[in-house]
């Protein structure tokens, strides 16, 4: 390899650094003995224990796992119909306009949503008498509005690539549209479905913006609460909460990592054999 | 930051491939589609866009003490627009929509300017390596921007590693640490920390499919590789750069979580605003009317991208 190489590769060293020092010490300083979030006191998991013992940060992280699942699988199944419908009618009626709305959300300032959401709640409540107050539904709602876009762009690009003509021919010979939906289409789409699932899943866990104007004083999604305590001041306890995130989110993308390399080699064994 | 603006799959990722193949009617007649596009349909107009309408009304009405604390949207003859006449002549509004401004273009310059670099490496690295790298990006990008910010803190404040560091080092005077949080540059790093992945993806989606035949070509003919590089790479990766540049600079102007952390208490931008005459003033109506006009603003750029996004499809 030339200078070049290593210029180059050094400029992708530097900048992955940038974005890995500062977690790798989110999860270095958790296990100090300190009371302070910065401040090395030796090697403890006090800040663990705490964390374990701590009933409202528990709750509300058990309510965001609960929030986070029904509105995940809530964005898979409206954003797969939506992908599905963009991807394969490139016309119909209403279609700019459904279009528009299915790639807005994925561009726009999150706060705007997020008022405009509450505002809907207010006045829902008002005319109709739902939701009477904000709580897990309201909060379901805002979440599958936000992500169901981004399962639906992954779906239909998944489709886009994938050669429509094996459809054809399994409905040439005779199978019904239904079978050939769950034989060919399924098994094509379904990485799509997954990752479309696991990202839906993933902003809902994090969201903190939204959350915090459709949440309620009796549920408060984690990152709200979380939110809520560092504005005070940092203590190294967050600093364990955010460990366990990043060896959680590590975990998991190290696994589809390897899942699709696995798959691709079946794929490609599969050709030269 | 959130990662809901990552619609740097927008390009070209709906293709309409089959579009052009001659379908039978019984095959493809217009309300085949109805099944699959109904309920998310729905959805999308009752949760995305009647609530902008409806934010839309509410920024005519006026504050009033009360549940809700705001004037009867209905009542046609009390709506005007006092709320955007009064946010458009207050000089902290004018400070908000120039900060967010300026640190949503920085934030996407200063992305760039980080960000290139790093895309052009990865694409010149072996497939398989592309792969992991890719996962190596996007990883960060999956932890919650709320503990990314919180690394920052850990990072800035005055008791914080970097001034930890730097005394060590006997560059600064321990007792009298310089406040780096809470500062413009907290903001703007925070900022380029959060929204970095944003770039280097759309970048390197552009890079790796250019044909870097061209350059070689070009070097072989003799051109040095500075221009090899600026007559031929740089020119055919501006779609990435000019979707990256977008993807950044949308949803950094509207930016709530980092400049509340990082900023401080004081620190206005448009983002932070909203939320204060939301949650501290309880001024709905103005609130509102602050999110009706930062998607005023970002109109603009945000037709840009679909263009871009509309473009990018026919040339694939």
């Amino acid at each position: 390899m030339s200078g070049r190489g290593i210029f180059r590769r050094s400029a992708l060293a530097l900048g992955l650094a940038f974005l890995y020092a500062p977690l790798a010490l989110v999860v270095v300083y958790s296990f100090t003995a300190s009371k302070l979030a910065t401040v090395w006191a030796g090697f403890s998991t006090r800040w663990y224990l705490e964390l374990a013992s701590d009933e409202a940060l528990l709750g509300a992280a058990w309510l965001s796992l609960k929030l986070a699942f029904v509105s995940a699988s809530l964005a898979l199944a409206l954003g797969a119909l939506a992908g599905y419908a963009l991807a394969r009618f490139p016309r119909f009626f209403g279609r700019p306009l459904f279009a528009g709305l299915v790639f807005a959300p994925l561009a726009m300032p999150e706060i705007v949503m997020a008022i405009s959401l509450l505002l809907l709640f207010v006045n829902l409540g008002d005319f109709l008498g739902w939701p009477s107050q904000r709580g897990f539904w309201t909060l379901v709602i805002a979440h599958v509005s936000f992500t169901l876009s981004f399962v639906a762009v992954i779906v239909a690009g998944r489709l886009a690539d994938f050669d429509r003509s094996i459809e054809e021919a399994a409905l040439d010979l005779g199978a019904s549209p239904l079978e050939t939906f769950f034989v060919i289409t399924l098994p094509v789409i379904a990485p799509a479905l997954a990752a479309g699932w696991l990202l839906a899943f993933s902003l809902s866990l994090d969201d903190v913006v939204t959350s915090q104007f459709v949440s309620a004083p009796g549920a408060t999604p984690l990152p709200v609460v979380v939110l809520g305590s560092v504005k005070l001041g940092v203590s190294p306890k967050i600093n364990a909460l955010g460990a366990l995130a990043i060896a959680l989110v590590s975990m998991a993308t190290f696994a589809a990592y390897l899942w699709q390399r696995r798959r691709e080699g079946n794929q490609r064994s599969g050709v030269n054999s | 930051m959130t990662k809901r603006a990552s619609g740097w799959r927008l390009s070209g990722a709906v293709g309409e491939r089959h579009s052009d193949r001659p379908s039978t009617p019984e095959r493809a007649p217009k309300n085949r589609a109805f099944p699959s596009a109904a309920a998310p349909y729905a959805w999308l107009l009752a949760f995305f866009l009647a609530p902008l309408v409806v934010s839309l009304a509410i920024s005519l009405t006026h504050a009033v003490d009360g549940v809700p604390p705001y004037s009867d949207p209905l009542d046609w003859r009390a709506l005007n627009l006092d709320n955007y006449r009064s946010i458009l002549g207050d000089n902290l509004y004018a400070l908000a929509l120039w900060n967010s401004v300026r640190i949503a273009a920085t934030t996407s310059l200063l992305s760039l300017a980080l960000g290139y670099p790093m895309a052009y490496a990865m694409a010149l690295e072996p497939p398989r390596r592309q792969k992991l790298l890719l996962m190596a990006i996007i990883l960060p990008f999956f932890t919650s921007s709320l503990i990314r910010t919180f690394a920052m803190i850990n990072l800035l404040k005055e008791t914080g590693l970097i001034n930890q560091a730097l005394a060590s080092l006997g560059l600064i005077d321990p007792t009298h640490p310089p406040s780096l949080l809470y500062t413009d540059a907290a903001v703007r790093i925070g900022m380029v920390y959060n929204y970095l992945p944003f770039m280097v993806l759309p970048l390197y989606a552009n890079l790796v499919k250019i044909d870097w035949s061209l350059a070689e070509a070009a070097r072989d003919l003799g051109a040095p590789p500075w221009k090899a590089f600026f007559h031929i790479v740089l020119p055919l990766s501006w779609p990435g750069i000019l979707s990256g540049l977008l993807l950044v600079f949308i949803p950094a102007c509207g930016e709530y979580v980092v400049p509340t952390l990082l900023g401080g208490q004081n620190y206005v931008m448009l983002g932070t605003q909203l939320a204060n005459e939301f949650f501290q003033n309880r001024d709905w109506p103005t609130a509102s009317a602050v999110a009706i006009l930062l998607l005023a603003i970002l109109v603009a750029p945000l037709l840009l991208l679909q263009a871009l996004a509309r473009r990018l499809k026919a040339a694939s």
